[in-house]
This record gives structure tokens, sequence and C-alpha cells, in this order.
């Protein structure tokens, strides 16, 4: 038991230390340029608000529509630091707290709606990310209002992107299979029976809000600090349904469907650059295509794993054995 | 010593009083059935119980290791920790998740790692998980559902997936467990072998066990003491044998003889 838990986590460092170099090689080369490095840039922060997101509304079951909300101020907050600290350590400073501010948010926003179910869940947190714009819109002083902020200090490249996704994609999943993610899991599942079996379902839904908010403030921050500019106009309504977009495309409780569905749509919004006047067209007809053929979206609630590689390898060795 | 003391228990929903005044012993060890006609509140005095519901007026309290604690205006969750566990009429598994997260769910409240050691799965975790599996195994395999610890609840035969919730209750290591209507559902067979698992286990685990029941075989062959309820009022109370020959009782099931009208 213990050594296969050692043998799965080698496995995860080693295919972690591949995609970086690949990557990292294919922007050395030239073959990933500046154009397709913002691609890259948009897809590790949409895994990092999908991921966070599905957290939510994938495994707890809470309905949320307020994620931009949390990430603006992620942003803001880290704008604003850097702005006053451009160095490293200001940025890594701003990164946290933008992050620590989302989440203690989210503990005072989640603690009152949280009560509510479905619906009305979904329009109070749509309500509460409204309220965070607004906010950020009228302290003029502050946040410079409509205009936005401009010349934010470009921090982040592919290693720093990397060490948040990676760390948001492992923290998270690390959660969902523990005691406290499994308590989270079975409050979707039936919140009744969950109370019944000793789970506080008040704490684990706030704790999960709270957890994902976290994560989405360093989207947020890593947003500032990648396309140097921010105004409340990006953080809109329109975003957090983006963000669920994401979650619902890949399936609902499934982490790695995030990933795969923020890189297919990154990879589509690309492609449909070159076709400017139907773009919008062109996405929204392959969403409804995908939501037809697999309405419980890409991975259902299952997880690709490298256990895959491991029962590859093991068939493999079978038939080698039997020759 | 009673384990758990119901004192001039009501409950009203609006203008319906479902529970009214009822008064209950139970002593610690004992099997105690509650019968009674449909809508006559068994299930309603459940949820009060477990904390579904807060009493209008009256008391519960629980006495667990020589503490006494009162039960009334409690979450579910905390009534739990207490130690009375409960199955459902209408079965509430997990349906989505395996028969060993089921039976793990039910005892996360004796996890000690915090949050940190789950995101960053340090010593403590593994330590803690792999007493988990090992622990809920124990409990499969006395059910004797341990070979289909990674079936999804929901893909169990309906016998099974009442086990398991017995399974999952008893998971959450309980001085008191309330079954409701466990036999529900089940032929004569399958209540046969459940009516010696529920025997069995109280035993094994040291229990004090209140059922509900429709099946009458299975509470007169297994209850040391029976009350009945009707209309949210408790009219007689005994062992099966004077529960059988009690008039109020005959009269409530079967309804007032014609020379009566």
């Amino acid at each position: 038991m213990k050594k296969l838990f050692e043998i799965n986590w080698i496995k995860t460092l080693v295919s972690l230390i591949l995609t970086f170099v690949i990557i990292q090689l294919l922007i050395s080369l030239n073959i990933i340029n500046s154009y397709l490095q913002s691609t890259l840039a948009a897809i590790c922060i949409n895994i990092i608000l999908a991921v966070s997101l599905n957290l939510i509304t994938g495994f707890t079951g809470q309905f949320s529509l307020g994620h931009a909300g949390f990430m603006s101020i992620g942003a803001y907050v880290c704008a604003l630091i850097t702005l006053r600290i451009p160095t490293i350590p200001g940025f890594i400073l701003g990164v946290f707290a933008g992050a620590v501010t989302a989440a203690v948010i989210g503990v005072i926003v989640g603690l009152p709606t949280l009560r509510l179910r479905g619906d009305y869940l979904a329009i109070a947190t749509l309500g509460m990310a409204e309220i965070i714009r607004i906010i950020f819109l009228n302290m003029d002083k502050i946040t410079n209002g409509a205009a936005g902020l401009q010349d934010i200090p470009q921090f982040t490249n592919w290693a720093w992107l990397f060490l948040y996704t990676a760390g948001t994609i492992l923290i998270i999943s690390n959660f969902i299979k523990s005691s406290h993610g499994r308590a989270c899991i079975s409050i979707r599942e039936d919140e009744i029976a969950a109370e019944a079996m000793g789970v506080n379902s008040t704490r684990y839904k706030v704790t999960a809000f709270t957890i994902g908010a976290f994560f989405a403030g360093i989207a947020g921050a890593l947003y500032a600090s990648t396309f140097n500019f921010i105004d409340p106009k990006i953080f809109g309504f329109s975003k957090s349904i983006d963000i669920l977009v994401v979650v619902v495309l890949g399936g609902l409780g499934s982490i790695s469907g995030s990933i795969i569905a923020a890189i297919l749509l990154g990879i589509i919004t690309t492609y449909l650059q070159a076709f400017a006047n139907i773009q919008m067209i062109l996405y929204s007809l392959a969403l409804i295509i995908i939501m037809i053929f697999r309405p419980q979206g890409l991975m259902g609630s299952k997880e690709l794993s490298l256990s895959i590689f491991n029962r590859l390898g093991n068939s493999y060795k079978s038939k080698k054995g039997r020759v | 010593m009673s384990i758990l003391s119901v004192k001039k228990l009501t409950k009203s929903f609006g203008g319906l009083t479902a529970v009214s005044n009822v008064n209950m012993e139970i002593n610690e060890g004992e099997l105690v059935g509650l019968i009674g006609p449909n809508g006559a509140g068994k299930t309603t005095l459940f949820n009060l119980l477990t904390g579904f519901y807060v009493p209008t007026s009256g008391t519960i309290t629980l006495n667990v290791n020589g503490t006494s604690k009162s039960l009334g205006g409690l979450k579910p969750y905390t009534i739990c920790k207490n130690g009375v566990a409960r199955t459902f009429q209408n079965i509430r598994l997990f349906k989505d998740l395996t028969v060993l997260d089921n039976v793990r769910i039910a005892m996360h409240k004796n996890v000690k790692y915090g949050l940190i050691s789950s995101f960053l799965h340090l010593p403590s975790y593994r330590k803690e998980e792999d007493e988990l599996i090992r622990k809920s195994m124990e409990l499969l395999r006395i059910l004797r559902l341990d070979h289909k610890k990674d079936e999804l609840a929901k893909n169990l035969p309906y016998g099974e997936q009442r086990h398991l919730e017995i399974a999952r209750a008893l998971a959450t290591n309980p001085s008191l467990l309330l079954l409701d209507e466990p036999a529900a559902g089940m032929n004569p067979a399958e209540t046969a072998q459940l009516t010696e698992l529920i025997g069995w286990i109280r035993e094994k685990f040291n229990l004090t066990i209140l059922l509900i029941e429709h099946d009458m075989s299975l509470v007169m062959g297994i209850c040391e003491r029976i009350y009945v309820l009707d209309y949210g009022m408790i009219i007689a109370c005994g062992t099966p044998d004077e529960i059988k020959s009690n008039e109020r009782v005959i009269k409530a099931y079967l309804g007032e003889g014609l020379n009566n009208a």
C-alpha cells in the first residue's frame, strides 16, 4: 500500500517535470511565439479558475455564479501591490495578499449565502460578484474607477504560471481525496444524510467556498500580472459564466475534465480569431454540439489518471509473460 | 439506567400536532420497537430525536457514559457526534460514491488531521487514512459487503443497500441506533435474515436499538418492549405479548367494531 503511494507520487512528479520542460523547450525554440504564449497564460489562468470553481460547484454541489468576483479581488490587490513594489518579492506578496483577501471575502460572503440552496444561492453569489465589481468601479482614488489600472508590472512567465497551476491542481485534488474532501462530496450527494452521519454541512460548504475563492484570487493576480491591464468590466457576469462553462463542459466533479476543457476552449478560441466576425457563433456552436453528445461533460465525474498507463503497462507485461 | 429519556415531547406543524406529549424511556442495551398506523408520527419522532426537527416543547435527554445531555434543538451532526445514529425509511445513501466511501464518510467525525495535512497529504494524513480504510473494511466484512467495496452504492441490489445503510450508521460508532423501517420492501426470507443481523450487531457493538417497523414478524420477534403511536400519542407500551392483546392497539390498527359505531 505504502509503496504504491510512493510510486504514484514519483509518477506525478515526473509527468509534471516533463510537461514543464517540453513547453519551456517549445517556448525557447519560438514554436510557441509571444502570441501563443498569451494563449498559454490564459489557459493556465482558466485552469486555476475552473478547478477551483469545480471544488465549489462540482464536488460540494453549491451552484456559484460569483467566481469572477473573487478573481477581481485577487487581480486588484495584486495590481495595487506590484504597482507600488515592482519587484519579484512584491509580486509574490501581491499574489499571496490577493488570494488571502479573496478567501477572507469568501468566508464573509459564504457564511450567510451558503444557507441558501440551488437557484437562490446562484442569484445571491451573482449579486455578491456585482457588488464587488461596483465597489471597484467607485473606489476612484484607489482603483482608478472605470478607466482601470494600466501598466501593471509583468512578472508572470511560463515558470510562474506552471508553478501556480500545478500547485492549484495538486492541492485541490489532494483535498478531494481526503476525509475533508469526502465530507464536501457527501453534501453534494445528500445533505440530509451527510448531516445525520456527523458532517457539519455549513462548515464544509464554507470551507470549499473559501478554498475556491483563494485560488480564484491567485488566478486574478496572475491575470493582472500577465495582461498588464485590468478594469471592472473584465470581471463582470459574463466572466463568471465563462468559468462555469469550462467546469460544466469538462464535467462537474472531474478535475481532469476542467483541465481538458480549459485547454480545449483556449485552443478553439485562438484558432477562431481567424474568423473574427462569426467567432462567437462558432464558439457557441461548438459548446452546443459538445453538450448534445456529452451532456455529462467531457469527463463526466471520472478522472483521467496515471493509472491508465499502469493498466496499459500491466496488460503489456501480462502479454509478454504469456509469450 | 435509561440511555434515552423523552419527556412530554410535542411537535406541531401549524395546526397539526404530529407528535403530542410523548414520554419514552429506553434502557441501555434494550431493543425497543416503535409501531403505529401510517401517519401516526413515527418518523417525525425519529426526526425530533436526530435533530432534523426542533421540538415545539418537551425534552430529550441522552445518557451516555455517565453524562447526560439534552438533545432538543441541537443540530443533526452534533447529535450524531453524541452517539445517536440513524437509517432512513427511504434509503438515503451517497448513491454516486463507492460502498467504501459511504462508510468512510460516516467515520469523518473522528478524523483528526487538519486542512493543511489534507492539502499536502502529510504523514498524519496517510496514517489516519490507512486506519480509516482498515476500520471501514472490518465493518464491511461484518455486513458481508467487503467484496463490493468499489461498487457504486446505487448499483447494489436493494437488500444490500439496506445493509450498507446500517453499516454506515454503525461507522459513526453510535451508542443508540435508530432504524427507520429496516425491512421495508424485503421478502420474508430477507426479513428473517435481517432480524438475525439486528440481534447480532446489538451484541457485537453493545448497542441500544430503537426501530420503527411495519413487519410484525420482525417487531414481535426481536423487540423486548414496544411503544405504539397513534395520532402522535403513545397509546400503549409493553412487551410484545401485552401489545398483541392490547385493545387500544387492536382498535388503532383495525378500527372500531360495528357494535360501537
